[in-house]
């Protein structure tokens, strides 16, 4: 049996949403199973999903300049507990400080990682972006989404190396808890990495931002 | 709760004691606006040359020797964003449990069927008209461990890309009269009545395939710019 060819644009009459109630649809955890849709290769099932959107850089991305960079951490729950099933999501722009927009380009700026890991360690292999400004320093957005979580939390990270004081959005989050959002510079024998932990709450809270 | 309510109010609260993993895993601090500064970039956009065709029928993308087993279904909708205008060329990804209620993941520990030939994962990119349509198998009911006899309503996992990072959407479909609705705390943890009811997909038989599948509608709406940012009011009720 062979699917329906696509119809035409749908009509009011045709969806789930009925009259006089339209407006965002809420969100939801992402559950503790997500790997098996949003995560490549997951046990072993490369076949069922095209290339799923892991690493920002294109094969084609050998050129792309920039300073090749881990950032890593765990994930914290009020105990100060390890959580093994969040889900990590990394937006940035790129060395020069502008978001890719072009689908097809070498380095997307996206990434996606969790944290089912050995160590229950998220792992981000990406660029350093540049300043996206005059009054910005460099940062990425971080989006996070787990068990436990029925809306998905944002969160801005910063570089320990860097001059983050002209940066306007790091001003408004009150000075004392400035450094929840700084990732920590090692240079490690394997290559240049940022330590950045996310503790969802208690002592230490990471700052968290909503849209 | 009205419909007046700011659109804030349709997302669940981070704190919701009822579900349990929210207790230890919900930020205690008031949360900040999403600053304009990052709020006005562009999210991600993905190319169709990084899905194959069979990518969003979950009854062919993973067979081994045959069928899937299970409810065929085919659910098809809208992605529109807050003004109603159709969201083009967006990635949705979906995964699930399969018929008997159990995921393929190593977590996944309920006595039940995995099935050889269904792994319960999807994803497609929206058309010119903003829509998309999913093949798959109904997912079965399943025990979890958050409340004496507690199952999860059958649910399809979406997750959405909108025009920019504020729309970004994790979300879940369900499935009309299902009577488990009533004691899940992840689908009640949903402040407004209105949103609970978008959630649930709509059967239709004028798209259901003759012997063949099941048809649902499921439009998604991201919120997007027009929400107007504000400290998180829900955070420690």
């Amino acid at each position: 049996m062979t699917r329906r060819s696509s119809a035409g644009p749908l009509t009011p009459e045709d969806s789930n949403i009925p009259d006089g109630a339209f407006g965002p649809s809420p969100s939801q955890t992402v559950g503790p199973y997500f790997h098996q849709g949003l995560v490549h290769g997951f046990q072993g099932y490369e076949r069922t999903a095209g290339t799923v959107l892991v690493d920002p850089f294109s094969v084609e991305a050998q050129g792309v300049p920039g300073e090749r960079i881990r950032l890593t951490g765990h994930v914290l729950d009020a105990d100060g507990e390890v959580i093994p099933d969040a889900l990590i999501e990394v937006w940035q722009a790129d060395a020069s400080g502008r978001y890719p927009t072009d689908p097809d380009a070498a380095f997307s700026g996206f990434a996606r990682t969790h944290t089912l890991t050995a160590d229950a360690r998220y792992e981000v292999h990406t660029i350093k972006p540049g300043a996206a400004g005059p009054d910005a320093a460099p940062r990425l957005l971080l989006w996070v989404g787990l068990r436990g979580l029925l809306t998905h939390l944002y969160t801005v990270v910063y570089f320990s190396d860097e001059d983050n004081s002209r940066d306007a959005v790091l001003r408004d989050v009150p000075e004392a808890r400035r450094p929840t959002l700084i990732a920590q510079r090692l240079d490690a024998p394997g290559g240049v990495t940022y330590t950045f932990d996310l503790r969802l709450q208690g002592e230490g809270e990471t700052v968290f931002f909503t849209p | 709760m009205t419909t007046s309510d700011p659109p804030n109010d349709v997302h669940p609260p981070h704190l919701y004691p009822p579900y349990a993993s929210s207790v230890k895993r919900a930020p205690h601090e008031l949360l900040m606006p999403l600053p304009t500064a990052l709020r006005d970039h562009g999210g991600p956009v993905f190319s169709p040359s990084r899905l194959r065709p069979d990518d969003h029928d979950a009854t062919r993308n993973a067979r081994v020797n045959g069928e899937p087993l299970g409810e065929r279904i085919l659910v098809r909708g809208r992605l529109l964003d807050a003004a109603g205008r159709p969201v083009r060329g967006a990635l949705i990804e979906t995964w699930q449990a399969n018929a008997a209620g159990r995921y393929v993941h190593g977590r996944d520990q309920h006595d039940a069927p995995l099935d050889p030939n269904f792994v319960g994962t999807a994803r497609m990119l929206t058309d010119e008209h903003g829509e998309y349509e999913l093949i798959s198998i109904r997912p079965g009911a399943y025990p979890w461990g958050n409340h004496p006899n507690a199952w999860r309503p059958a649910h399809i996992h979406f997750s959405v890309f909108g025009t920019n990072f504020t729309e970004r959407l994790v979300s879940q479909m369900y499935f009309p009269g299902d009577p488990l609705l009533a004691h899940d705390p992840i689908y009640q943890g949903i402040p407004d009545p209105q949103g609970q009811q978008r959630l649930i997909s709509r059967f239709d038989l004028n798209l259901t395939e003759p012997g063949w599948a099941l048809g649902y509608r499921f439009d998604i709406v991201l919120g997007g710019q027009h929400a107007t940012p504000f400290e998180d009011p829900d955070h420690d009720d």
